[in-house]
């Protein structure tokens, strides 16, 4: 087992998936001779081929319609959108048909397609290369919207996103790429796309959350345990849509507290259908108000450091609303 | 009865205000809302309006003087009927509230029989509440009784007054653990058995023991905190654990030639000594997925069998001894566990664990063998079902195949809680630890 960061591990799952199953193909902007903006696809093209590894005009409904006609046709397509905020010329696609597919054809057709898309705020990528666009998608039956945070999930979990009979949605958050390293299992390890996981255990406060955030959040309860004793259990949803609910809801009637973290613009947010699933479902065992962080409701992160730095929940202020929460 | 009034918090981090001018004296009547001071904080000039109607019977902070927020600043006396009279407050209460609490915004209720009905209503009161208004409850009162939801259900279920219990929230907010605790006391306060359980320390440690006569040239060591745990935590699992004790032997030829031929190339390939220790672990986790009982938990009257198998590793330091754990043990290989061990074992030895560190162990590994041991009885490491030794590889000559030869055997013991396993299943999973260590061959892949 060796130690990988998030690019390396996505890089390793494609090419295993490419070797074990032939109908697995990628195609997107700059995915094949240039190896990708980011190098996840690099080296792929030569080992697989400019047709299994293709590169696509600057086109994304294109890119996701040109996926699902291969789906149905037998191929397993992973299609790279180059950066998530380019994603709306493909709306359609991915909302109307790919999603809809399987239930417009009574069941007769599915869309095992995979949309990989880099997503969050990273310094300067500011309007049109820091958006968290998920809650677009986190309504909209048929499709699974998956954003797992570190390598060795996320390279078992996009091996299931291409395996599975639905279109996924695979949100990978740009500024961990290099951020987090971890063992990477090699072979064999698994990890289906309905289990939230819970990465440390704590009888105070429970905070949900995912991408850069989960990582700042696991960083300030270690220090809140360590200084002050408060134990807080985190938990991570993995897969965004449909949601383990369940995970959430036994940890917060353990703590009686939650607080929701992402990066996302706060109204209307994926952290806002976890609260309303928590006030619905475990209503007599809440302690406290649920809290959200999130980015204020401005169209993008600033390209200025510095408001770009307050867009993002800080891990003081994620530090201030654990306390605030633990002291409740 | 009067009722207190205190100083607001007036505006987001304010915790102190200064009464600049009294509006009302002692004596004057004032209407709810009507202003019955300035005020002046860091943040604010305002008039504090009165939160009830009544007399003022007295002002309690001079002019000009600065309070915390939630002093009380004065008493006024209700206009209404002494039906809605605010209850004594938590300070005071030395005696039990003998008032119904009624409901904010609606006519006190009827007394109704039985402790625990009443202190339904005054839960069920509170949550109808109204918006509080018109009535001569204190803020206080009112916050202890408007109190979350999972306190509201806790409080109905056990049949708990909130204003009884002793708030530890913001603004004395009875919390979740104020309530559990609470309970926790009431419910076994009767039974007479409050210091059992609790109690980590062994006797002997407890306040005042008899000491023993200290001669010339004998010295005194003072208990260092881990120490202390360490002597609570022994003591505590050979009070209430019996222990029972077995012991097999294995032969390692294969595994110790494995690592003798593989440990210079680890070394250099993973920058971590390869010990036998990676190797047990990793035969201790195999084979309590077969027998599950091992990695389980008394719990009083039941056993708790643990879905993840996290395992704590001894770690001698110099004076002490202590557990770190490796979770979900079962997730890594040999390298693997390789790595996490020596990276924990150094956090040890440089004091740098965290709480997180040494918590959620389902089952432990011993390794005195590292030290030279040939034979120990370990003891359990205290709630879990069983703790394994592997002891040191020495050679020895056995009989194999009706010949002598010379083998690198190792004793491996586990020490059980006869109260969860019996010697049959201590055995089989002794057993295939020990299969498991002689399976390895030089030829056997690393990782």
């Amino acid at each position: 087992m060796a130690e990988k960061n998030l690019l390396q591990a996505i890089h390793d799952g494609l090419a295993e998936e490419m070797r074990s199953d032939e109908s697995v193909m990628i195609l997107g902007e700059d995915v094949g001779r240039a190896g990708g903006v980011f190098r996840v696809t690099q080296g792929l093209q030569e080992e697989f081929g400019p047709e299994r590894v293709l590169d696509t005009p600057l086109a994304e409904s294109l890119i996701v319609g040109s996926a699902i006609g291969l789906s149905v046709n037998g191929m397993r397509p992973v299609a790279e959108i180059q950066f998530a905020d380019f994603i709306p010329p493909a709306f359609d696609q991915i909302v109307n048909e790919a999603a809809k597919f399987y239930y417009r054809s009574n069941g007769a057709w599915t869309v095992p397609i995979t949309i990989r898309a880099p997503y969050g705020v990273v310094p300067g990528g500011a309007l049109y290369h820091s958006q968290s666009i998920e809650a677009w998608f986190c309504n909209t039956p048929g499709l699974k919207v998956v954003a797992p945070t570190f390598p060795a999930d996320a390279k078992a979990m996009l091996k299931s996103a291409i395996r599975d009979p639905n279109p996924v949605l695979f949100l990978e958050h740009k500024r961990t790429y290099r951020l987090i390293k971890e063992d990477v299992p090699e072979d064999g390890h698994e990890v289906p796309l309905n289990k939230a996981r819970v990465h440390r255990e704590g009888g105070d406060i429970t905070v949900v959350s995912y991408g850069l955030m989960l990582y700042t959040a696991l960083e300030v309860a270690g220090k809140l345990s360590e200084e002050l004793g408060i134990e807080t259990e985190v938990v991570e949803p993995r897969t965004l849509y449909p949601m383990d609910r369940e995970t959430i809801l036994n940890s917060v009637k353990k703590t009686g507290k939650l607080l929701v973290i992402s990066e996302a613009n706060i109204t209307g947010s994926v952290s806002g259908e976890i609260a309303a699933i928590v006030s619905q479902e475990a209503f007599e065992w809440l302690d406290a108000p649920v809290i959200r962080l999130g980015a204020p409701d401005v169209p993008a992160a600033a390209f200025a450091k510095p408001m770009m730095d307050f867009f993002v929940p800080s891990a003081e202020k994620i530090e201030a609303a654990m306390l605030e929460l633990a002291r409740y | 009865m009067a009722t207190p009034v205190t100083m607001p918090q007036l505006g987001e981090s304010v915790t102190e205000g200064t009464i600049t001018r009294w509006l009302k004296a002692e004596g004057d009547e004032v209407a709810l809302d009507e202003p019955l001071a300035e005020v002046d904080t860091d943040k604010v000039n305002a008039e504090l309006p009165s939160p009830f109607a009544g007399t003022v019977e007295k002002l309690l902070v001079s002019e000009g003087t600065t309070v915390d927020v939630g002093t009380e600043i004065a008493l006024v006396a209700g206009e209404e009927s002494p039906a809605t009279e605010a209850p004594p407050k938590e300070n005071t209460a030395a005696e039990p509230p003998t008032e119904e609490f009624p409901a904010a915004g609606t006519e006190a209720q009827p007394a109704a029989g039985g402790e625990r009905q009443r202190a339904v209503a005054g839960t069920r009161g509170s949550r109808s509440g109204g918006n509080g208004r018109g009535t001569v409850e204190d803020a206080q009162t009112l916050r202890l009784a408007r109190s979350s939801p999972v306190v509201r259900r806790l409080a109905a279920e056990h049949g708990v007054d909130i204003r009884e219990v002793p708030g530890s929230g913001v603004g004395g907010r009875v919390t979740k653990k104020d309530i559990e605790g609470h309970i926790e006391q009431k419910e076994r306060a009767p039974a007479g058995l409050q210091e059992e359980r609790e109690t980590f320390e062994p006797p002997e440690t407890a306040a005042s023991p008899e000491r023993l006569p200290v001669h010339e040239g004998d010295r005194i060591l003072d208990l260092t905190p881990m120490r202390r745990a360490i002597a609570g935590r022994m003591s505590l699992s050979k009070r209430e654990a019996p222990h029972a004790w077995t012991m097999v032997e294995a032969d390692v030829t294969g595994l110790a030639a494995l690592r003798e031929r593989e440990k210079g190339a680890f070394m250099e390939r993973e920058g971590v000594k390869l010990t036998y220790l990676p190797f047990i672990v990793r035969a201790v986790v195999e084979s309590l997925k077969e027998n599950p009982i091992l990695n389980s938990v008394w719990d009083g009257d039941r056993i708790v069998l643990r879905k993840r198998i996290n395992i704590g590793v001894a770690v001698d330091l110099e004076e002490a001894l202590i557990v770190p754990v490796i979770p979900d043990a079962d997730e890594l290989n040999v390298t693997g566990l390789a790595r996490r061990i020596d990276a924990v074992v150094k956090r040890a030895r440089g004091s740098q664990l965290s709480p997180s560190d040494v918590s959620g162990g389902t089952f432990t590994v011993n390794n005195p063998g590292a030290l030279g041991s040939v034979v120990s009885t370990p003891i359990i490491n205290h709630p879990q079902a069983a703790i394994l030794s592997a002891e040191a590889v020495v050679k020895r000559p056995v009989v194999v195949d009706d010949a002598i030869a010379i083998r690198s055997m190792m004793n491996l013991e586990v020490s059980f809680d006869h109260r969860i396993l019996d010697g049959g299943v201590a055995l089989r999973f002794l057993n295939a630890v020990k299969r498991r260590l002689e399976e390895y061959t030089p030829e056997s892949g690393g990782s």
